[in-house]
């Protein structure tokens, strides 16, 4: 962290007359430093500092209120063996896996179509995209209620004569991820669907005419050319996705609050209700812990990948 | 017409375009559906709702629920409906957009034109910070805010939102002012400029379009937030997403499905008014923050 470096003390530009030392190190760019205070104090006190009291705390008994008496892994043993807990890590396993597939097949998908040089492109990409303007908690009430098994989508299908035909993913048991899944879907997918415009758009003409002088279909220059070409977009939209998934809450309780019998609890939701419902601090801290590690396991690999070659570039 | 120069003509209904164009609008359909349902379904009355189709417009509009949905709904704690929700939303949004791009201007103009040492170490820590899950800091920043008086309190929240609203827009403000030219900066400089002088005076007046961006970005985001709602206010001032929630999940009573879509749609109002009459700059704001996570 202590770099001994004189040029990153003064402003980067236009302060190169100014003399190489002066007494008082802390009060040069003095106004530069407090205009900065609410940024430092948020890296500092609430990211840092914040995130390590949480994980501290993970290791103590506290269940009211927070206290510092230490009890080892307890919490965590008490966490694998809730099934609450099991519940909510494989619902957000199934979930995640899903929606990141899903979300980056449709959004290039959606994204490759729009860029066939459609007519009315900026109607459909408005279109596809409105949904993201909307909260989750407008989100899951909608679709709530689409999924209604006697008024909505079901029941109008009954009542056209197919009676035996069931879709009420809310209140079943096995179903209910996915059917949080297809609400999340019609919230996310225009968020990548611009992210892969954008990616096709900065892709050379000249590549795609090369492709057609070869006389190579269309379909394959995509798979062969084009995604390989794209690959930081992806992985920055897989990121992008993969630390909203994992804190998948407003969906959850807008839409089934957990329901049905627990069937759709998530960890986010399994830390709420530790924290601010069961008084059962201890188990929050620890839940909580658990999601950040999970965020730190995706998100090493990518920052390896994407800093960790090119240093100092 | 049909001379032998130019491009081959390209036929309008060619197998390829009828099914290229024939997809979107299916998708599109499917992307409106929800819209359409909600809309719909908040200008039926009830009776009509139970015997008829989600999907089909009603024979009967009535505004009564948007009325009921807007003045009288019931939450379980009170029956003034979504009004309340409305207003403790703004009052939450106003002072959390203005104070959040303010220090989140400030720090991007400090990081690009007068940065210092460690200033790019707080700034990758603050990045990094971005992808934390908020579960994780919920309950110390609980503690503080007790500490210094406000939990409970709108500005409390007010502070919330400045604190997680400063990774993005810190750094779409740090990339915009990187962009602007150096010798501006030295002239300004050398006219005796100091720090605030140059980014009141100089900057601000020609950062318009980031400033657009950055408060669109915010204002959707913090009029969706629930979370940090539920957690950092108190029943009376909760905001409109959490009363919404309120309104359509209570236990009590019978359930009236206009009411609860009229509350809804008035809850996406806001976003949705932001978002089709920014346009591209929605979407120029959502690219910024997806460009470098």
């Amino acid at each position: 962290m202590a770099v001994t470096d004189q040029a990153a003390a003064s402003p980067v530009r236009g302060a190169s007359a100014a003399p190489l030392r002066r007494p008082m190190r802390l009060f040069r760019n003095l106004s530069a430093k407090i205009a900065t205070l609410p940024m430092i104090l948020t890296a500092t006190v609430i990211f840092v500092g914040c995130t390590g009291w949480t994980v501290v705390h993970s290791f103590t008994s506290s269940r009211l209120l927070p206290r510092l008496d230490f009890v080892g892994l307890d919490q965590y043993d008490r966490l694998w063996s809730t099934p609450k807990w099991y519940v909510a890590i494989q619902n957000l396993a199934v979930f995640g896996v899903l929606s990141l597939i899903f979300s980056l097949v449709i959004g290039f998908v959606l994204a490759a179509l729009l860029d066939r040089k459609v007519r009315g492109e900026d109607v459909f990409r408005t279109i596809f995209l409105y949904p993201f303007a909307l909260s989750f908690v407008v989100t899951g009430l909608v679709w709530q209620w689409l999924l209604n098994p006697e008024l909505g989508i079901q029941g109008v299908v009954r009542d056209l004569g197919w009676t035996s035909f069931t879709f009420d993913p809310l209140y079943n048991r096995d179903l209910v991820i996915y059917g949080l899944l297809i609400a999340a879907l019609w919230q996310g997918t225009g968020l990548v669907m611009c992210i892969m415009l954008a990616g096709l758009r900065s892709v050379d003409d000249e590549i795609w005419k090369a492709a057609r002088v070869d006389g190579i279909p269309t379909w394959k220059t995509y798979t062969h050319v084009i995604i390989p070409m794209m690959r930081p977009v992806f992985v920055t939209a897989l990121v992008l996705i993969a630390s909203g998934i994992v804190k998948v809450y407003d969906l959850v309780v807008a839409m089934t609050q957990g329901g049905p019998g627990g069937a759709s609890e998530v960890p986010a939701k399994y830390v709420m209700d530790a924290m601010f419902g069961a008084q059962n601090l201890g188990q929050g801290f620890a839940a909580s812990t658990m999601m950040l590690l999970s965020v730190v396991i995706i998100l090493i690999p990518w920052a390896y990948l994407e800093f960790g070659g090119r240093r100092r570039g | 017409m049909d001379g032998p120069r130019g491009p081959r003509p390209r036929r309008i209904l060619s197998r390829g375009n009828i099914m290229l164009y024939g997809t979107l609008i299916v998708v599109a359909i499917y992307y409106l559906l929800p819209l359409w349902v909600m809309v719909m379904t908040s200008l039926k009355g009830m009776p009509e709702i139970r015997m008829g189709n989600i999907f089909a417009p009603p024979v009967e509009i009535t505004f009564e629920p948007w009325v009921k949905a807007w003045a009288e709904a019931c939450t379980g704690l009170n029956c003034d409906g979504l009004s309340r929700g409305f207003w403790n939303s703004v009052r939450i949004l106003v002072p959390s957009v203005a104070l959040s791009i303010a220090v989140a201007s400030v720090s991007g103009y400090a990081l690009s034109m007068w940065r210092f040492r460690g200033s790019e170490t707080f700034f990758a820590i603050l990045l990094i910070g971005a992808f934390i899950p908020y579960q994780v800091m919920l309950y110390p920043i609980v503690i503080l805010l007790r500490e210094i008086g406000l939990y409970g309190s709108l500005w409390g929240l007010v502070i919330v939102h400045t604190i997680f609203g400063m990774p993005i827009n810190t750094l779409l403000f740090r990339n915009w002012f990187a962009a602007i030219p150096e010798e501006l900066f030295k002239a300004a400089r050398v006219d005796g400029a100091g720090f605030w002088g140059i980014f009141l005076r100089v900057l601000v007046p020609m950062s318009l379009p980031i400033f657009t961006v950055s408060a669109i970005i915010q204002v959707t985001g913090i009029w969706n937030d629930f979370l940090f709602g539920v957690v950092y206010t108190t029943p009376a001032n909760y905001p409109m997403t959490v009363q919404l929630n309120n309104i359509v999940n209570s236990v009590q009573g019978v359930k009236e499905y206009n009411v609860n879509m009229a509350a809804t749609l008035l809850t996406g109002l806001v976003p949705l008014i932001v978002y089709f009459a920014s346009g591209k700059l929605f979407v120029r704001g959502i690219a910024a923050g997806a460009v470098k996570g």
